[in-house]
Protein backbone atom coordinates (compact mmCIF):
# COMPACT_ATOMS: atom_id res chain seq x y z
CA UNK A 1 0.00 0.00 0.00
CA UNK A 2 1.28 3.54 -0.88
CA UNK A 3 2.64 5.49 2.25
CA UNK A 4 1.31 9.10 2.28
CA UNK A 5 4.85 11.14 2.55
CA UNK A 6 5.01 13.67 5.74
CA UNK A 7 4.78 17.19 4.69
CA UNK A 8 6.58 19.72 5.43
CA UNK A 9 5.12 22.68 8.12
CA UNK A 10 5.46 25.42 5.26
CA UNK A 11 3.38 23.17 2.94
CA UNK A 12 1.11 22.56 5.49
CA UNK A 13 0.44 26.57 6.08
CA UNK A 14 0.82 27.33 2.30
CA UNK A 15 -3.32 27.77 1.40
CA UNK A 16 -4.32 28.68 5.10
CA UNK A 17 -1.68 31.50 4.53
CA UNK A 18 -2.87 32.03 1.47
CA UNK A 19 -6.11 32.64 2.86
CA UNK A 20 -5.36 34.08 5.60
CA UNK A 21 -3.61 37.53 3.68
CA UNK A 22 -7.09 37.45 1.47
CA UNK A 23 -8.98 37.61 4.45
CA UNK A 24 -6.90 40.47 5.83
CA UNK A 25 -6.98 42.22 2.58
CA UNK A 26 -10.55 42.12 2.35
CA UNK A 27 -10.78 42.88 5.68
CA UNK A 28 -8.66 45.96 5.57
CA UNK A 29 -9.77 47.00 1.78
CA UNK A 30 -13.47 47.92 2.45
CA UNK A 31 -11.73 50.21 5.12
CA UNK A 32 -9.65 52.23 2.99
CA UNK A 33 -12.62 53.61 0.30
CA UNK A 34 -15.71 52.62 -1.72
CA UNK A 35 -16.15 51.29 -5.14
CA UNK A 36 -13.31 49.57 -6.22
CA UNK A 37 -11.86 49.06 -2.40
CA UNK A 38 -15.47 47.09 -1.73
CA UNK A 39 -14.75 45.13 -4.57
CA UNK A 40 -11.80 44.54 -3.83
CA UNK A 41 -12.25 43.29 -0.15
CA UNK A 42 -15.66 41.44 -1.87
CA UNK A 43 -13.22 39.41 -4.03
CA UNK A 44 -10.44 38.60 -1.28
CA UNK A 45 -13.04 37.52 1.16
CA UNK A 46 -14.85 35.40 -0.98
CA UNK A 47 -11.76 33.12 -1.29
CA UNK A 48 -11.86 32.11 1.64
CA UNK A 49 -15.68 30.25 1.38
CA UNK A 50 -14.73 29.56 -2.08
CA UNK A 51 -11.77 27.44 -0.22
CA UNK A 52 -14.50 25.78 1.38
CA UNK A 53 -16.92 25.27 -1.99
CA UNK A 54 -13.81 23.97 -3.71
CA UNK A 55 -13.48 21.51 -0.75
CA UNK A 56 -16.51 20.10 -0.68
CA UNK A 57 -16.95 19.65 -4.33
CA UNK A 58 -12.98 17.53 -5.12
CA UNK A 59 -11.26 17.10 -1.43
CA UNK A 60 -14.45 14.72 -0.47
CA UNK A 61 -13.78 11.21 -0.19
CA UNK B 1 6.23 18.07 17.45
CA UNK B 2 6.64 15.68 20.15
CA UNK B 3 3.21 13.95 21.71
CA UNK B 4 3.60 15.65 24.91
CA UNK B 5 3.93 18.99 23.21
CA UNK B 6 0.82 17.87 21.79
CA UNK B 7 -1.00 16.54 24.13
CA UNK B 8 -0.61 20.10 25.96
CA UNK B 9 -1.56 21.96 23.20
CA UNK B 10 -4.81 19.31 22.90
CA UNK B 11 -5.54 20.29 26.44
CA UNK B 12 -5.30 23.94 26.16
CA UNK B 13 -7.79 23.62 22.68
CA UNK B 14 -9.87 22.00 24.89
CA UNK B 15 -10.40 23.82 27.61
CA UNK B 16 -10.25 27.11 25.97
CA UNK B 17 -12.84 26.34 24.21
CA UNK B 18 -15.18 24.58 26.45
CA UNK B 19 -15.17 27.22 28.34
CA UNK B 20 -16.30 30.13 25.67
CA UNK B 21 -18.12 27.86 23.35
CA UNK B 22 -21.57 28.24 24.61
CA UNK B 23 -20.82 31.89 24.82
CA UNK B 24 -19.81 32.22 21.53
CA UNK B 25 -22.54 30.34 19.93
CA UNK B 26 -24.74 33.00 21.51
CA UNK B 27 -22.87 35.46 20.33
CA UNK B 28 -22.45 34.09 16.43
CA UNK B 29 -26.34 33.30 16.63
CA UNK B 30 -27.23 36.97 18.03
CA UNK B 31 -24.65 38.44 15.39
CA UNK B 32 -25.92 37.33 12.37
CA UNK B 33 -28.90 39.23 12.25
CA UNK B 34 -26.88 42.23 13.82
CA UNK B 35 -24.88 42.19 10.28
CA UNK B 36 -28.15 42.72 8.76
CA UNK B 37 -29.27 45.48 11.52
CA UNK B 38 -29.55 48.52 8.81
CA UNK B 39 -31.65 46.56 6.53
CA UNK B 40 -33.76 44.91 8.77
CA UNK B 41 -34.44 47.88 10.49
CA UNK B 42 -35.53 49.12 7.38
CA UNK B 43 -37.60 46.25 6.59
CA UNK B 44 -39.53 46.73 9.73
CA UNK B 45 -39.79 50.64 9.09
CA UNK B 46 -39.28 51.25 12.27
CA UNK B 47 -38.17 54.81 11.64
CA UNK B 48 -40.69 57.39 11.72
CA UNK B 49 -41.18 58.72 9.02
CA UNK B 50 -40.46 62.55 8.01
CA UNK B 51 -42.98 64.72 6.07
CA UNK B 52 -42.01 65.82 2.54
CA UNK B 53 -41.01 69.16 2.07
CA UNK B 54 -39.51 70.76 -1.10
CA UNK B 55 -35.95 70.29 -1.72
CA UNK B 56 -33.60 73.28 0.08
CA UNK B 57 -35.79 73.77 3.02
CA UNK B 58 -33.85 75.71 4.94
CA UNK B 59 -32.79 74.18 7.95
CA UNK B 60 -33.27 75.40 11.45
CA UNK B 61 -31.20 76.56 13.87
CA UNK B 62 -29.52 73.52 16.41
CA UNK B 63 -30.54 75.66 19.46
CA UNK B 64 -33.86 76.08 18.44
CA UNK B 65 -33.97 72.59 17.99
CA UNK B 66 -32.45 71.74 21.45
CA UNK B 67 -35.14 74.41 23.09
CA UNK B 68 -37.83 72.24 21.64
CA UNK B 69 -36.74 68.93 23.22
CA UNK B 70 -36.07 70.22 26.39
CA UNK B 71 -39.35 71.98 26.35
CA UNK B 72 -41.08 68.26 25.53
CA UNK B 73 -38.75 67.19 28.44
CA UNK B 74 -39.06 69.50 31.51
CA UNK B 75 -36.72 69.65 33.83
CA UNK B 76 -34.44 67.30 31.99
CA UNK B 77 -31.08 68.85 30.78
CA UNK B 78 -29.43 68.28 26.95
CA UNK B 79 -26.66 65.29 27.30
CA UNK B 80 -25.90 64.57 22.95
CA UNK B 81 -27.28 65.70 19.89
CA UNK B 82 -26.69 63.24 16.79
CA UNK B 83 -27.67 63.86 13.27
CA UNK B 84 -28.91 61.25 10.80
CA UNK B 85 -26.75 61.10 7.79
CA UNK B 86 -29.66 60.29 4.88
CA UNK B 87 -32.34 62.79 6.09
CA UNK B 88 -32.49 66.22 8.26
CA UNK B 89 -33.03 64.52 11.55
CA UNK B 90 -31.18 65.94 14.61
CA UNK B 91 -31.76 63.41 17.55
CA UNK B 92 -31.35 65.09 21.12
CA UNK B 93 -30.57 62.66 24.02
CA UNK B 94 -31.84 64.15 27.41
CA UNK B 95 -31.77 63.09 30.74
CA UNK B 96 -32.04 64.36 34.37
CA UNK B 97 -28.42 65.39 34.99
CA UNK B 98 -25.24 65.59 32.61
CA UNK B 99 -24.44 61.91 34.75
CA UNK B 100 -27.49 60.10 34.41
CA UNK B 101 -27.24 56.69 33.30
CA UNK B 102 -28.37 55.22 30.10
CA UNK B 103 -31.97 54.01 31.43
CA UNK B 104 -32.78 57.43 32.27
CA UNK B 105 -31.58 58.62 29.20
CA UNK B 106 -34.56 59.60 26.78
CA UNK B 107 -33.43 59.83 22.85
CA UNK B 108 -35.60 62.31 20.57
CA UNK B 109 -36.08 62.49 17.03
CA UNK B 110 -36.64 66.41 15.40
CA UNK B 111 -36.91 67.09 11.70
CA UNK B 112 -34.59 70.09 11.31
CA UNK B 113 -36.79 71.75 8.78
CA UNK B 114 -39.44 72.67 10.63
CA UNK B 115 -38.47 71.90 13.88
CA UNK B 116 -41.59 69.54 14.77
CA UNK B 117 -41.38 66.58 16.86
CA UNK B 118 -40.52 63.33 14.60
CA UNK B 119 -41.09 60.96 17.43
CA UNK B 120 -39.05 59.06 20.44
CA UNK B 121 -36.89 56.43 19.33
CA UNK B 122 -38.22 53.64 21.89
CA UNK B 123 -35.39 51.13 22.66
CA UNK B 124 -37.07 48.24 23.14
CA UNK B 125 -37.53 46.32 20.04
CA UNK B 126 -36.30 42.78 18.98
CA UNK B 127 -33.28 43.96 17.52
CA UNK B 128 -32.26 46.27 20.67
CA UNK B 129 -32.98 43.36 22.24
CA UNK B 130 -30.54 41.22 20.71
CA UNK B 131 -27.66 43.87 20.28
CA UNK B 132 -27.82 43.76 24.25
CA UNK B 133 -27.61 40.61 24.71
CA UNK B 134 -24.97 40.38 22.51
CA UNK B 135 -23.01 43.65 24.05
CA UNK B 136 -23.57 42.66 27.70
CA UNK B 137 -26.08 40.02 28.22
CA UNK B 138 -28.40 42.23 30.42
CA UNK B 139 -25.39 42.55 33.03
CA UNK B 140 -24.16 46.02 32.35
CA UNK B 141 -20.51 46.57 32.17
CA UNK B 142 -19.81 43.26 33.77
CA UNK B 143 -21.62 41.49 31.70
CA UNK B 144 -19.59 43.45 28.71
CA UNK B 145 -16.08 42.57 30.13
CA UNK B 146 -17.32 38.88 30.92
CA UNK B 147 -17.68 38.62 27.14
CA UNK B 148 -14.43 40.06 26.71
CA UNK B 149 -12.65 37.58 29.00
CA UNK B 150 -14.86 34.74 26.81
CA UNK B 151 -13.17 36.60 23.93
CA UNK B 152 -9.91 36.07 25.03
CA UNK B 153 -10.53 32.20 25.41
CA UNK B 154 -11.80 32.07 21.86
CA UNK B 155 -8.43 33.43 20.37
CA UNK B 156 -6.40 31.23 23.04
CA UNK B 157 -8.74 28.12 21.34
CA UNK B 158 -7.87 29.77 17.82
CA UNK B 159 -4.14 30.21 18.05
CA UNK B 160 -3.94 26.31 19.86
CA UNK B 161 -5.83 25.33 17.29
CA UNK B 162 -3.70 26.38 14.34
CA UNK B 163 -0.79 24.70 16.44
CA UNK B 164 -2.84 21.24 16.01
CA UNK B 165 -3.51 21.70 12.90
CA UNK B 166 -0.06 20.96 11.54
CA UNK B 167 0.32 17.21 13.20
CA UNK B 168 -3.02 16.41 11.96
CA UNK B 169 -2.09 17.64 8.48
CA UNK B 170 1.16 16.04 8.10
CA UNK B 171 -0.44 13.28 5.98
CA UNK B 172 -3.60 14.86 4.59
CA UNK B 173 -3.82 17.52 1.85
CA UNK B 174 -5.90 21.47 2.20
CA UNK B 175 -9.25 20.33 2.20
CA UNK B 176 -9.55 16.69 2.89
CA UNK B 177 -13.22 15.55 3.84
CA UNK B 178 -13.35 11.83 4.43
CA UNK B 179 -17.23 11.80 4.32
CA UNK B 180 -16.83 8.05 3.18
CA UNK B 181 -15.54 6.98 6.68
CA UNK B 182 -16.60 7.55 10.42
CA UNK B 183 -18.93 10.13 11.85
CA UNK B 184 -16.17 11.30 13.38
CA UNK B 185 -13.41 11.95 10.92
CA UNK B 186 -16.02 13.62 8.75
CA UNK B 187 -16.66 16.16 11.04
CA UNK B 188 -12.65 16.10 12.65
CA UNK B 189 -11.89 16.92 8.56
CA UNK B 190 -14.71 19.96 8.32
CA UNK B 191 -13.40 21.23 12.32
CA UNK B 192 -10.11 21.58 10.58
CA UNK B 193 -11.04 22.57 7.24
CA UNK B 194 -13.63 25.20 8.44
CA UNK B 195 -11.49 26.48 11.17
CA UNK B 196 -8.40 27.09 9.42
CA UNK B 197 -10.29 28.70 6.85
CA UNK B 198 -11.98 31.16 8.85
CA UNK B 199 -9.14 31.42 11.07
CA UNK B 200 -7.97 34.99 9.99
CA UNK B 201 -11.54 36.60 9.86
CA UNK B 202 -12.73 34.97 13.52
CA UNK B 203 -9.19 36.40 14.68
CA UNK B 204 -9.57 39.99 13.95
CA UNK B 205 -13.91 40.03 14.84
CA UNK B 206 -12.89 37.99 18.08
CA UNK B 207 -10.21 40.63 18.85
CA UNK B 208 -12.18 43.54 17.88
CA UNK B 209 -14.53 42.06 19.88
CA UNK B 210 -12.80 41.78 22.94
CA UNK B 211 -11.60 45.55 22.39
CA UNK B 212 -15.36 46.89 21.60
CA UNK B 213 -15.89 45.25 25.31
CA UNK B 214 -13.21 47.66 26.64
CA UNK B 215 -15.10 50.76 25.17
CA UNK B 216 -16.34 52.38 28.62
CA UNK B 217 -12.96 51.67 30.63
CA UNK B 218 -11.32 53.42 27.62
CA UNK B 219 -13.24 55.92 26.94
CA UNK B 220 -13.21 56.83 31.19
CA UNK B 221 -9.20 56.25 30.53
CA UNK B 222 -9.38 59.37 27.85
CA UNK B 223 -11.43 61.46 30.08
CA UNK B 224 -9.58 61.53 32.92
CA UNK B 225 -6.26 61.89 30.44
CA UNK B 226 -6.21 63.91 27.10
CA UNK B 227 -10.07 65.46 28.41
CA UNK B 228 -8.15 66.81 31.66
CA UNK B 229 -5.35 67.62 30.07
CA UNK B 230 -7.56 70.33 27.95
CA UNK B 231 -9.35 71.16 30.50
CA UNK B 232 -5.93 72.23 32.50
CA UNK B 233 -4.71 74.33 29.83
CA UNK B 234 -8.12 76.02 29.93
CA UNK B 235 -7.80 76.40 33.41
CA UNK B 236 -11.71 75.31 34.05
CA UNK B 237 -10.85 72.75 36.26
CA UNK B 238 -12.88 72.25 39.32
CA UNK B 239 -15.31 74.54 38.25
CA UNK B 240 -18.98 73.00 38.02
CA UNK B 241 -21.23 72.23 34.84
CA UNK B 242 -22.30 75.27 33.38
CA UNK B 243 -25.93 75.81 33.65
CA UNK B 244 -26.27 78.54 31.08
CA UNK B 245 -24.80 77.05 27.82
CA UNK B 246 -23.43 79.22 24.82
CA UNK B 247 -24.82 78.92 21.34
CA UNK B 248 -24.81 75.19 20.32
CA UNK B 249 -25.65 75.72 16.61
CA UNK B 250 -22.52 78.29 17.13
CA UNK B 251 -20.47 75.62 18.71
CA UNK B 252 -21.28 73.27 15.69
CA UNK B 253 -20.30 76.20 13.48
CA UNK B 254 -16.87 76.67 14.99
CA UNK B 255 -15.70 73.46 14.87
CA UNK B 256 -16.81 72.53 11.36
CA UNK B 257 -14.81 75.79 10.82
CA UNK B 258 -11.86 74.37 12.48
CA UNK B 259 -11.96 71.28 10.27
CA UNK B 260 -12.86 71.51 7.15
CA UNK B 261 -14.33 69.13 4.98
CA UNK B 262 -15.39 67.31 8.29
CA UNK B 263 -18.98 66.06 8.98
CA UNK B 264 -20.85 66.26 12.60
CA UNK B 265 -21.57 62.83 13.86
CA UNK B 266 -22.98 64.10 17.19
CA UNK B 267 -22.12 66.44 20.24
CA UNK B 268 -21.31 65.88 23.54
CA UNK B 269 -22.64 68.35 25.94
CA UNK B 270 -20.46 69.17 28.62
CA UNK B 271 -20.61 66.53 31.81
CA UNK B 272 -21.30 64.00 29.93
CA UNK B 273 -19.33 60.77 29.59
CA UNK B 274 -17.96 62.23 26.05
CA UNK B 275 -17.03 65.69 27.22
CA UNK B 276 -15.58 67.93 30.10
CA UNK B 277 -17.58 69.82 32.81
CA UNK B 278 -16.94 73.07 30.50
CA UNK B 279 -17.22 72.27 27.07
CA UNK B 280 -19.05 70.73 24.11
CA UNK B 281 -17.05 67.95 22.58
CA UNK B 282 -18.21 68.28 18.75
CA UNK B 283 -17.55 64.88 17.26
CA UNK B 284 -16.31 65.34 13.98
CA UNK B 285 -16.05 62.65 11.05
CA UNK B 286 -14.09 62.53 7.53
CA UNK B 287 -15.78 60.32 4.40
CA UNK B 288 -13.60 57.23 3.69
CA UNK B 289 -14.63 54.42 6.01
CA UNK B 290 -11.35 54.63 7.92
CA UNK B 291 -11.55 58.18 8.70
CA UNK B 292 -15.84 58.20 9.06
CA UNK B 293 -14.37 55.78 12.29
CA UNK B 294 -11.68 57.72 13.48
CA UNK B 295 -13.95 60.45 15.34
CA UNK B 296 -11.83 63.50 16.13
CA UNK B 297 -13.16 65.85 18.76
CA UNK B 298 -13.41 69.67 18.63
CA UNK B 299 -14.03 71.18 22.14
CA UNK B 300 -15.80 74.24 22.24
CA UNK B 301 -16.00 76.15 25.75
CA UNK B 302 -19.76 75.67 26.83
CA UNK B 303 -19.45 78.95 28.54
CA UNK B 304 -17.82 81.35 25.67
CA UNK B 305 -18.20 79.81 22.91
CA UNK B 306 -14.56 79.73 21.83
CA UNK B 307 -12.61 76.69 20.22
CA UNK B 308 -10.28 75.42 23.05
CA UNK B 309 -8.99 72.73 21.29
CA UNK B 310 -8.95 70.14 18.38
CA UNK B 311 -7.26 66.98 19.44
CA UNK B 312 -7.03 63.82 17.62
CA UNK B 313 -8.28 60.97 19.85
CA UNK B 314 -4.92 58.97 21.61
CA UNK B 315 -4.03 55.73 19.87
CA UNK B 316 -6.12 53.23 22.36
CA UNK B 317 -9.03 55.21 21.54
CA UNK B 318 -8.80 54.84 18.06
CA UNK B 319 -7.74 51.25 18.55
CA UNK B 320 -11.67 50.91 19.88
CA UNK B 321 -12.68 53.20 17.12
CA UNK B 322 -11.24 51.01 14.78
CA UNK B 323 -12.59 48.14 16.08
CA UNK B 324 -16.17 48.83 15.82
CA UNK B 325 -16.32 48.94 11.69
CA UNK B 326 -13.88 45.40 11.75
CA UNK B 327 -16.21 43.64 14.18
CA UNK B 328 -19.55 44.70 12.61
CA UNK B 329 -19.03 44.35 8.79
CA UNK B 330 -20.84 47.54 8.11
CA UNK B 331 -18.45 49.02 6.13
CA UNK B 332 -18.22 47.47 2.90
CA UNK B 333 -21.91 47.74 1.21
CA UNK B 334 -24.08 44.40 1.33
CA UNK B 335 -21.80 41.98 -0.02
CA UNK B 336 -19.47 42.04 2.58
CA UNK B 337 -22.11 41.68 4.97
CA UNK B 338 -23.24 38.35 3.39
CA UNK B 339 -19.39 37.07 3.07
CA UNK B 340 -19.78 38.09 6.90
CA UNK B 341 -22.78 35.88 7.71
CA UNK B 342 -21.51 33.34 5.84
CA UNK B 343 -17.90 33.39 7.79
CA UNK B 344 -19.91 33.68 10.64
CA UNK B 345 -21.82 30.49 9.83
CA UNK B 346 -19.02 28.54 9.45
CA UNK B 347 -17.35 29.77 12.85
CA UNK B 348 -21.43 28.25 14.15
CA UNK B 349 -20.20 24.93 12.91
CA UNK B 350 -16.69 24.83 13.88
CA UNK B 351 -18.34 25.47 17.32
CA UNK B 352 -20.55 23.15 16.77
CA UNK B 353 -18.50 20.13 15.83
CA UNK B 354 -15.83 21.02 17.93
CA UNK B 355 -18.46 20.60 20.96
CA UNK B 356 -19.66 17.46 18.98
CA UNK B 357 -15.80 16.19 18.91
CA UNK B 358 -15.37 16.93 22.67
CA UNK B 359 -18.61 15.39 23.91
CA UNK B 360 -18.63 11.82 21.58
CA UNK B 361 -14.77 11.14 23.19
CA UNK B 362 -15.19 13.64 26.77
CA UNK B 363 -13.82 10.20 28.57
CA UNK B 364 -10.65 9.55 26.12
CA UNK B 365 -7.25 10.62 27.78
CA UNK B 366 -5.24 13.43 25.97
CA UNK B 367 -2.79 10.87 25.08
CA UNK B 368 -5.51 9.06 23.02
CA UNK B 369 -6.55 12.70 21.30
CA UNK B 370 -2.98 13.50 20.87
CA UNK B 371 -2.02 10.24 18.86
CA UNK B 372 -5.95 11.19 17.10
CA UNK B 373 -4.31 14.53 15.96
CA UNK B 374 -0.97 12.83 15.54
CA UNK B 375 -2.25 10.65 13.29
CA UNK B 376 -4.58 12.86 11.34
CA UNK B 377 -7.97 11.50 12.72
CA UNK B 378 -7.15 7.51 11.21
CA UNK B 379 -6.39 6.64 15.35
CA UNK B 380 -9.63 7.02 17.11
CA UNK B 381 -8.90 7.78 20.49
CA UNK B 382 -10.88 4.92 22.94
CA UNK B 383 -13.46 5.66 25.28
Amino acid sequence: MHRPRSRSTGAIFAVPLLLAVASMIGLVAALLGDGAADIVSWVALALPVAAVIWAMRFRRG
Amino acid sequence: MTRRTIRGWVVLHSWSSLVCTAFLLMLCITGLPLIFHHEIDELLDDQPPIAAMPAGTPLQSLDTILARALADRPGEVGLYMSFDEDRPVVNVTTGPSPDAGGAEMTLTAYDQRDGSLVGAIAQDGVMDFILQLHTDMFAGLPGMLFLGAMGVLFLAAIVSGVVLYAPFMRKLDFGTVRTGRARRTKWLDYHNLLGVVVLAWASVVGLTGVINTLAEPIIAQWRSDDLAAITREHDARGLPVPTRLASINAAVETAKAAVPGSRVQFVAFPGVAYSSRQHYAVFLQGDTPLTKGLLTPALVDARTGALAAVRPMPWYVQALQLSQPLHFGDYGALPLKILWAVLDLFTILVLGSGLYLWFAKRHASSEAKAREVESGGVLVPAE
